[in-house]
């Protein structure tokens, strides 16, 4: 077997973080549902997440083991914003549904000049 | 005191444009007890009858840079016989303007402007540095420009004052430059200051170059507000006054104040010998051609003003020759027989229905006796009627002055005088004697006594005025000692040129129907006119037309609608992408995230 399933790297991490965003990033273009667009935004923000903590992690062996600490408090406040975020965005999303009942992007096309 | 003189005018100028102008007989008493004030306080201050002690205030102080200006007044006899000049021939006017000009729905504004006129001329006599004279050289063509347009409905009136407040910017300017250059070179503006500075001052010979220049944009002003050639041309325009403020324009203020400028300065003009030169050559000159153009004049008060620039020619060639006190003494005649003159002229046009025409006058000594005597005594003291009139002793002092060092003014100061007996005794020929030759002069009557009051009084200076017992030339120069034995000579030639002068006019203009003299040349004034309406005026509209070209393509196509159009199109265009669809939103970020990354990546440093 190659060494490429035998030991796991940072390029292991940092494709899997990639792929992750490229389906968020799919899933936001594709897809016309208003609230599955915005779990695949979610998927984006933490793919990238996933990519700090990474970078974190492995650059332990240059910075000290203070790197780490420090790369998973930046993710940890990511998430707690992300999840601010949500609030803020499901309540629009709720209020919006509420109001012209549909969750359809194709129907809600009045968002130009 | 002198404050008093200087601000009571400006005063009731301005009561009267704000408060009072409603009622035009008050404006008329504010503006006549205006001037009144101002006589008595001069009066009081020259004859030392209590007068409060001079004030003077610091304008500006920057002493750094030298410039320290102190308001104050002049107190030396040029500014106290000027005073008198000037207060004392204005109260006649105001009084008389009052007679004539009443009825005239504008007879609030044009007191108004004549007091402003006041103001700004007392402003130039009692002036003590280049500054405070240059505000009131302005002041004086703005309130000029006011009163010859004072008849605003009429459009020669507007035309004339036009452009008479063009041609006094132009000598503004060159005074302007004037002024800057004294600060420059002497560093100090004040003529005490620079007086004692300059006293016996020898200039370097690599300064005189810079000297004469300065002394030259000095005489600048003098030019254009003398009416010297060749910047006469508003002087003609500036009888669509009304006849008593052309009288003030021509006799006591505007037209002299040039001269006054000259002998207050006189001490830097003798810093520039050869500008001195030029000075009495235009001067003389400007006296000559004035005369031919009097000559063939038909408008009465353009004969008057036209023989006001001849005088006044004459006055600032006798500062060019350095007789300062010739020229004050004839200035002073000139403000009374002048005056007299456009005032009598003026109750003539009035008891004429406005007729200023000569051609359509005559016969008018029986119809107006008092106004005919007055303008006969006037026209005695302006051609020098030997021994009595007051205007043969102040032309000898000029002539006299010109006598022994400068031939070439004193012929043509000659030549000139013969003319204006010449074209004197053709008005009065053709306009008070003979037989009337029109039905307005049938209709005539003499003026009411009010009007004929000031010309009495200025009749009598007008006689005595030049009389040694007056003393006015002992009052300029206490030292003056007059020249007996070119006097006799020159008074010898005055008579003659004066007998050959009416004598041709007499034989010329004898009980004729219509001039028997044409000559376009002097009638047209040399054509100045039309050499500046085919020269600056088409330049200028040229120019104009140019730059509007300019505005309307370059400026306004070009740069102001082209690049608002520039961003409307390109709005247009970028609206196209904004179509509410929220996918093609992000797909077109996502374009934009790629195309910052490719750039990062591969452009950025020079590529990979």
């Amino acid at each position: 077997m190659s060494s490429v399933f035998t030991e796991i790297t940072l390029n292991h991490y940092l494709a899997l973080s990639g792929i992750i965003f490229m389906i968020g990033l799919a899933g936001v273009m594709l897809r016309r549902d208003l609230m599955v667009i915005y779990m695949c935004l979610e998927l984006m923000l933490n793919a990238a997440s996933l990519a700090l903590i990474s970078f974190s992690r492995f650059n332990v062996n240059r910075f000290g083991p203070d790197a780490a600490a420090e790369g998973q408090l930046m993710v940890l406040f990511i998430i707690a914003i992300a999840v601010a975020k949500a609030a803020v965005g499901l309540a629009l999303i709720v209020a919006l549904y509420r109001n012209r009942q549909t969750r359809n992007v194709n129907d809600l096309a009045e968002m130009r000049f | 005191m002198n404050w008093i003189i200087l601000f009571t005018p400006l005063f009731a100028a301005v009561l009267i444009a704000l408060l009072v102008h409603p009622h035009p007989r008050l404006s008329a008493a504010l503006s006549i007890s205006a001037c009144l004030i101002s006589f008595l306080s001069s009066a009081m201050l020259v004859f030392d009858l209590g007068a409060l002690p001079l004030g003077s205030f610091t304008w500006i102080n920057l002493s750094g840079q030298n410039l320290i200006i102190e308001m104050g007044a002049m107190n030396d006899p040029l500014a106290q016989l000027m005073l008198l000049v000037v207060t004392g021939v204005g109260l006649c006017i105001h009084f008389f303007a009052y007679a004539d000009m009443k009825g005239d729905p504008g007879l609030s504004r044009f007191f108004a402007k004549l007091s402003l006129l006041m103001f700004s001329m007392l402003g130039i006599v009692l002036a003590n540095n280049f500054i405070m004279l240059f505000i009131c050289w302005g002041l004086l063509s703005a309130s000029c420009y006011f009163l010859i347009g004072f008849w605003f409905q009429h459009a020669n009136a507007v035309e004339a004052s036009k452009q008479a407040l063009v041609v006094h910017r132009v000598g503004d300017v060159g005074f302007l430059l004037g002024v800057l250059g004294v600060w420059w070179v002497f560093r100090s503006v004040d003529f005490t200051v620079l007086e004692t500075m300059l006293a016996g001052a020898q200039v370097a010979p690599a300064r005189q170059n810079l000297i004469n220049w300065m002394v030259f944009a000095l005489f600048m002003g003098c030019l254009a507000k003398s009416a010297m050639i060749p910047l006469h041309v508003w002087l003609t325009g500036a009888t669509e006054a009304p006849t008593p403020a052309s009288a003030l324009v021509c006799a006591a203020t505007v037209l002299v104040a040039g001269v006054y400028m000259l002998c207050r300065i006189f001490f830097i003009l003798e810093l520039a010998p050869d500008v001195m030169e030029i000075i009495a050559r235009v001067a003389m000159v400007s006296a000559l051609l004035a005369a031919l153009m009097a000559s063939q004049q038909n408008d009465i008060k353009k004969i008057l003003a036209c023989s006001a620039l001849s005088q006044v020619g004459s006055m600032v060639a006798a500062v060019g020759i350095g007789s300062v006190t010739a020229a004050m003494f004839h200035l002073t005649m000139h403000a009374f027989f002048n005056a007299l003159l456009f005032l009598s002229a003026g109750s003539v046009i009035r008891a004429l229905h406005q007729e200023r025409n000569i051609w359509n006058m005559g016969g008018l000594r029986a119809k107006m006796p008092v106004t005919s005597w007055a303008f006969f005594i006037g026209t005695a003291a302006l051609i020098g009627v030997p021994f009595v009139f007051s205007g043969f002793w102040s032309q000898q002092a000029v002539l006299v002055a010109a006598w022994t060092d400068h031939p070439g003014v004193f012929w043509i100061g000659l030549m000139t005088s013969g003319l204006t007996a010449y074209y004197m005794t053709r008005l009065l020929l053709v306009a008070f004697l003979g037989k009337e030759r029109s039905d307005v002069v049938a209709g005539a009557g003499e003026s009411s006594l009010l009007m004929q009051l000031p010309l009495m009084l200025l009749a009598l200076f007008s006689v005595i005025g030049g009389w040694k017992w007056i003393g006015v030339v002992h009052f300029i120069d206490p030292d003056f000692v007059p020249n007996h034995e070119a006097g006799v000579v020159v008074m010898g030639l005055s008579f003659v040129v004066l007998v050959i002068g009416t004598g041709g006019a007499l034989a010329l203009y004898r009980d004729v129907e219509q001039d028997p003299v044409s000559i376009p040349l002097f009638a047209r004034s040399f054509y100045v006119e039309e050499l500046y309406a085919a020269t600056i005026v088409r330049g200028q509209n040229a120019w104009a037309k140019t730059l509007e070209w300019f505005d309307q393509w370059v400026i306004g196509a070009v740069l102001v609608r082209g690049l608002s159009s520039l961003g409307t199109v390109g709005g247009e265009l970028l609206r196209l992408i904004q179509g509410g669809n929220l996918q093609a939103y992000v797909f077109l970020l996502v374009l934009g995230v790629l195309f910052v990354c490719y750039w990062v990546l591969f452009r950025a440093h020079g590529g990979v």
